[in-house]
């Protein structure tokens, strides 16, 4: 960032699993967007996305999640979100559940312009090419659904994991195929899941990588789960903890304290 | 064909649990994925094609009576008959009376999902005749007296030693000792029994991919032949299609052509593209003596004007069934009825109504790769999203569920509420034993714990956390 410019002001949408789960990724975000020179804050006010409703056919309530998550964020340069999932949500679904109401739908289409998936912002926005970070270790990568097909995240996470140190990615095939996870899917439908992520897995171990990454959540516990209950070794973590250097500060997810 | 789309989850659990099945599943469907994305890949302009497709087919949606008024005018101008028909039952009936009219017995059929979706071979059969499926795939599952599990590869759930024993069982004359191991001995089989029905038919029965207004005519694209000797060598030629498949012109057939087969088998073109303009003119050395479109809505003309109506796009490639991890997972069969994949989760529901096939729009996990391959561009997933509103407007979710999610509702409303239930949510989730890492069971959670370990919060929640440290800088 250029030192004439006045620091971005972001706001970082911490999400539901992250917040509850995983409060590693939500300090690993904080640290890499003020490494990257931007002011970071945290409204209280925030919740939930709105997506399990909006994905249940619930559109009332996703409408008033969506409106709570306007609010709470109106005044920001930039919305921040550690995941596609949520991401996408907002970018995107935000300005479809209000179109009817023409305040909101204004509201709306002026959040969606301004937020971003973490690493995208990252690399797309702010322009940040390598991280000051190091892991030793074989990485594979999978690509969460949402974020590679909503907002076309795909190339950013490699670009900035290649520059950190000591790290190598092992190619995940298959990376683009779902894993399984899938919102409430996994547990209405939990023999097609298990299904699509003993596969995935499969695929998995197969990279001979012992860690895998990706930048969702929702698809992290997902895979993570299945790993551990198979008794894999396999390290999982959030995109961002590596690529924030903070890989000591917690375990991986699933693993012991 | 009874539908059993209701029955969706155990179909599921048996699709998984088939051996059989699994091992052709795992198989059969990285094919057509991997020739579809070299066959875009060849083609710098595909992805201009499939916006082009797009706004061609929402021109026709949008001045469908137009159209389809036009065609009739051409068809019948060129001696040819046009059968309106509201219903399944309309369409079953018009069929049959073409078939009485001319006496017939022996029916031909090329493949035709629409003649699936009326059940015309079962109906034919009540009613004395002889349908006769040409398309290979089709011919083995009539044998089978199965319904397709694809919608371009109707056979694709089954291995050559299942079409051997089909075979085997069908074709009693066969020597016991004739070798049919190969998948080209099988098709010489299919081809020396069916050449001799190919002969006796009065009466051939086609589908069509596309009718075209400006001219008459109907379309239809095989790999094997079969529909045109289907159409030119009965007296009469059938042609079976719905409202969607007009375009206005040859040339408006020819974008759509250029999409279908890359979509769906990665072929720059079908084997054959067989164009069928009316019966057999005075100096024609072919074609039937007949030419008839039976012109069938069931349903489609409804969706005109809601949330569905883009579904009605489809040019039925079957993309979205080949990149769908779903049906890779359980294969068509599971879906209950004619149509599965992504496609029949928006279709089903709309011709069987959402109490009967409301578990297909829910079993989608919104990964999005059907609409990323479809080359019309539909929103396949915002549509299923749409029959899971209209399910949440009938009440017609599981009680638990909507228990959960108005539990959540209410407290994701309220900020500081909410974040007082998850700190507490979290430290009882702590007390249940964090050391471990993970949890292999825990309550109310056990559709994820019976295949998954659940992996335990870190502690305190980020917004506890991030309120300490604001407290203390």
């Amino acid at each position: 960032m250029s030192d004439q410019r006045p620091a971005p002001r972001v706001g970082l949408f911490v999400t539901c699993l992250v917040d509850v789960f995983r409060p590693t990724v939500g300090f690993a975000a904080v640290k890499l967007l003020e490494d990257a020179g931007c002011t970071v804050e945290v409204p209280s006010a925030q919740t939930c996305c709105g997506q399990p409703a909006f994905n249940s056919g619930d559109r009332k309530t996703a409408a008033d999640l969506a409106r709570n998550t306007i609010a709470a964020f109106e005044g920001f340069d930039y919305v921040v979100v550690p995941s596609g999932s949520c991401g996408g949500q907002i970018k995107h679904h935000y300005k479809e559940l209000l179109a009817d109401d023409p305040a909101w739908a204004a509201r709306a289409h002026h959040l969606s312009a301004r937020t971003y998936e973490l690493v995208s912002f990252l690399a797309d926005v702010l322009g940040v090419t390598n991280v000051e970070a190091r892991y030793d270790g074989t990485v594979t990568y999978h690509d969460s659904c949402s974020g590679l097909r909503e907002l076309g995240i795909k190339e950013q996470p490699r670009r900035l994991l290649n520059s950190v140190d000591g790290l190598t990615i092992n190619e995940l095939p298959g990376a683009e195929v779902c894993c399984g996870f899938g919102g409430t899917f996994c547990v209405k439908y939990p023999d097609i899941s298990n299904h699509m992520v003993e596969a995935k897995i499969a695929d998995i171990t197969k990279t001979g990588a012992d860690t895998l990454l990706a930048g969702d959540m929702g698809c992290l516990l997902n895979m993570a789960g299945k790993l551990k209950r198979e008794g894999s070794p396999i390290r999982v973590r959030h995109v961002a903890e590596v690529l924030a250097g903070v890989t000591d500060e917690a375990p991986p997810i699933g693993d012991k304290t | 064909m009874h539908p059993t789309t209701h029955a969706f989850p155990e179909n599921a659990r048996k699709a998984l649990s088939d051996e059989r099945l699994q091992k052709v599943l795992s198989t059969a469907g990285t094919g057509f994925v991997e020739k579809r994305r070299k066959a875009a890949e060849r083609l710098p302009e595909f992805e201009a094609l499939r916006d082009q497709g797009r706004d061609l087919k929402n021109h026709v949606l949008a001045n469908l009576d137009t159209y389809l008024e036009a065609f009739e005018a051409k068809v019948t101008e060129q001696g040819g008959h046009v059968h309106w028909c509201r219903t399944d039952q309309e369409a079953r009936d018009a069929i049959l009376g073409i078939c009485r009219k001319a006496n017939a017995r022996t029916v031909t059929k090329g493949k035709s999902m629409i003649a699936e979706e009326i059940g015309i071979n079962d109906y034919l059969e009540a009613n004395g005749l002889i349908p006769i499926e040409t398309d290979l795939g089709e011919y083995i599952i009539q044998l089978r007296h199965e319904p397709p599990s694809h919608i371009i590869a109707p056979a694709i759930h089954l291995s050559k030693e299942d079409v051997a024993e089909t075979f085997r069982d069908a074709h009693t004359e066969l020597p016991r000792d004739r070798l049919l191991d190969e998948p080209k001995v099988l098709i010489a089989e299919a081809r020396q029994v069916l050449r001799r029905k190919f002969q006796e038919a009065e009466v051939g029965i086609t589908g069509a991919n596309l009718m075209i207004a400006e001219t008459g005519s109907t379309i239809i694209v095989t790999n094997e032949g079969n529909g045109d000797l289907t159409q030119i060598l009965p007296r009469i030629h059938v042609v079976i299609a719905t409202i969607d498949k007009v375009v206005p012109t040859l040339e408006d057939a020819t974008l759509v052509l250029r999409l279908l087969a890359r979509s769906a088998t990665g072929q720059e073109a079908s084997a054959y593209t067989t164009v069928s303009t009316g019966p057999k003119r005075p100096g024609d050395v072919d074609g039937p003596e007949e030419f008839h479109v039976v012109l069938l809505d069931n349903g489609r003309s409804a969706l005109l004007g809601t949330e569905f109506q883009d579904v009605l796009r489809c040019i039925r490639c079957g993309a979205c069934m080949n990149h769908c991890p779903v049906y890779g997972s359980v294969g068509g069969h599971a879906y209950g009825w004619v149509y599965p994949g992504p496609i029949g989760s928006v279709m089903q529901p709309a011709l069987l109504g959402v109490k009967e096939a409301g578990h297909l729009p829910n079993a989608s996990t919104f990964c999005g790769r059907c609409e990323a391959v479809c080359p019309m561009r539909i929103p396949l997933p915002k549509m299923m999203r749409h029959w899971r509103e209209k399910e949440f407007e009938q009440g017609l979710q599981p009680a638990t569920m909507r228990r959960g999610l108005g539990v959540w509702g209410w407290f994701a409303r309220r900020p500081a509420l909410y974040h007082a239930a998850t700190r507490m949510a979290v430290k009882a989730l702590g007390a249940l034993g964090r050391g471990k890492g993970r949890f292999a069971r825990l309550p109310l959670a056990e559709g994820w714990t019976r295949h998954r370990d659940m992996p335990a919060p870190e502690g305190k929640t980020f917004q506890q956390q991030w309120a300490e440290r604001k407290g203390k800088r």
